[in-house]
């Protein structure tokens, strides 16, 4: 079984380095988290904290938006693709449970995300480190930021994965994709803020928010981040948001989405007649 | 006794096999065995099922009525995948892995040794292109790569969807040698193809799909024995006798010194005296015996009411 997942990681992994996922991918973060670091650096004299800890919240923000984008894309066409290709077929044909592709799949797209996260994050954060300084308590920060942005990305690669089996071809998975990307991203978001707005203070506010909140695994993640460590958060601005949230909801919402998807995508694949 | 040691020889035993699609059953009653060794061409025309057959044996297409047994195995279960090999009729192979690294894939899939690869490459003629890109391989060489996997681990079954088009002479010819070294080795092979050649006559059975019946499965000389196809006679009259032969054998005028006659095998040693015994006014005389085409089309495509 190891042989096997090991073999189709390897080559998906051989495959995203050949069409150049893992370059752009990492550059993409690089990129924005260097940005992010040094045009947000405006308010560290204010709230008398280092340079990094304000890093470390806008590169939260920025993995919000972009960790579940670069994992749909890596994802989408997963199965659809090879479907199409009449390579799904082929490798079925060979004694590897459809389980087994799965995993092989997340594992490669696993290691391309973290290889992202780690470089592009790490590379910020030590830009940030030599600018302004750090502290034991923002490189923690720091960390946990890196490790949890994969954990996010497990959640939309499971998602890419059920889309990509559900979907006819490659290019509805596509459209899939970018639907579930704005609203899980963007309309969720915006959805709750009407709602709280509305409501004005009520049950819906003190009760339900938190919880409908802490139930989308990218604002999980935010609240994970945003509101855990006590000098990004007061960076952030979060924390009064998650008051009267219990603290294992987030932990639940973080890890239980990728394996709850990845679980629902596995029965999708059992359905697609290759 | 005999049935018996037949049935454990059969490395395939499809059932009164049916696949529906809507209201249309694409495959109806489909009955066949192959054994360890032997030669199976399916032929038919594009659509006649020959594809969904081929599907349901591997498993990956439900059967909705009748059985297959790969082996003694379900079709798509673990044992029956480790004996059997395929080769899907456009195989698109990822075009950023090399040959010899997509091999090597399903080498560790299969279990095999990665070793093994190279040697596979040789054999199909693919060495100089091991280490090249599959997506600028011809589809002559991506062909040659989907024989390469197919020839991994020495299966038992090896189902072969359509291998030869699109490849020039040469390249069938190539084709079918492997086919039979694979089959002098004990491999059961069925090669599917829309149309009959000589290279297609000489497996040791065709089995041929109609609209998704099965409409014939013998040996190349029991099927042209049973179409009992007529033999034509080409007869060219001398200058001045066409009149006369045409007269006197019957048939059909074509020119100015042509006639064409047409018999039944046995009737032609009595055709072929009638026309010696006209002398000098026979120039030349042709006999054309059915070719696999016409064979292949009267069973294919249901021509004389069969």
């Amino acid at each position: 079984m190891i042989r096997r997942i090991s073999a189709i990681a390897g080559a998906e992994l051989r495959i995203a380095l050949r069409n150049r996922w893992i370059l752009i991918a990492t550059s993409l973060m690089v990129l924005f988290s260097l940005a992010l670091t040094f045009s947000g650096s405006a308010p560290t004299g204010a709230l008398g904290v280092d340079l990094l800890t304000v890093s470390v919240a806008s590169m939260t923000t920025l993995s919000v938006y972009l960790v579940p984008l670069l994992a749909l894309l890596m994802s989408f066409d997963a199965i659809a693709g090879e479907v199409e290709r009449g390579a799904l077929a082929l490798v079925l044909t060979y004694p590897v449970s459809r389980g087994e592709l799965l995993v092989g799949k997340l594992v490669s797209h696993l290691v391309v995300l973290s290889l992202a996260v780690f470089l592009g994050f790490g590379i910020a954060g030590l830009a940030a480190w030599l600018a302004g300084g750090a502290s034991g308590e923002s490189l923690a920060a720091l960390l946990r930021l890196c490790w949890s942005a994969v954990v996010l990305g497990a959640s939309f690669l499971a998602i890419g994965y059920a889309l990509s089996s559900v979907a006819r071809s490659s290019s509805a998975a596509a459209g899939l994709a970018i639907g579930v990307w704005i609203l899980f991203v963007v309309l969720y978001d915006l959805g709750l803020l009407g709602a709280l707005v509305f409501d004005g203070g009520g049950f819906f506010t003190r009760k339900l928010f938190p919880l409908l909140l802490a139930a989308n695994p990218a604002d999980a993640f935010r609240i994970f981040n945003l509101s855990g460590a006590g000098k990004v958060a007061l960076a952030s601005g979060l924390a009064g948001a998650t008051t009267g949230l219990p603290s294992w909801a987030v932990l639940v919402s973080m890890f239980g989405w990728p394996l709850a998807i990845l679980a629902l995508a596995r029965l999708a694949l059992k359905r697609v007649e290759p | 006794m005999v049935a018996a040691v037949e049935g454990r020889d059969d490395m395939l035993e499809v059932r009164n096999v049916v696949k529906r699609q809507g209201l249309r059953e694409t495959v109806s009653d489909v009955s066949l065995s192959l054994r360890a060794g032997e030669r199976l061409a399916l032929l038919g025309h594009n659509g006649a099922g020959k594809t969904t057959l081929i599907r349901m044996i591997l498993g990956l297409t439900r059967i909705d009525g009748g059985s297959i047994s790969v082996f003694g195995n379900r079709p798509g279960d673990g044992k029956a995948r480790r004996i059997t090999s395929y080769l899907p009729e456009s195989v698109v192979f990822h075009k950023s892995l090399s040959g010899l690294e997509q091999l090597a894939l399903f080498a560790r899939l299969a279990g095999q040794p990665v070793k093994a690869c190279a040697p596979l490459l040789e054999r199909v003629g693919l060495s100089d292109a091991a280490n090249r890109r599959v997506g600028a391989y011809s589809k002559g060489m991506r062909q040659r790569l989907g024989l390469a996997q197919v020839l991994l681990g020495r299966p038992r079954l090896a189902l072969l969807d359509e291998p030869t088009s699109g490849l020039d002479p040469i390249s069938r010819h190539d084709f079918y040698g492997i086919v039979d070294d694979m089959a002098a080795q004990g491999t059961a092979v069925l090669v599917s193809s829309h149309a009959l050649t000589e290279l297609e006559a000489r497996t040791d059975r065709i089995a041929i799909l109609r609209a998704g019946k099965l409409v014939a499965m013998d040996s190349l000389e029991n099927l042209r024995r049973r179409a009992g196809l007529p033999i034509r006679i080409h007869v060219r009259a001398a200058d001045g006798h066409a009149d006369e032969v045409a007269g006197t054998l019957g048939g059909n005028r074509m020119n100015g010194c042509r006639v064409e006659l047409s018999c039944t095998a046995d009737q032609k040693m009595a055709r072929l005296k009638a026309i010696t015994a006209l002398g000098d006014a026979v120039a030349d005389v042709d006999v054309v015996p059915p070719s696999l085409e016409d064979l292949y089309r009267h069973y294919a495509a249901g021509e004389a009411g069969s």
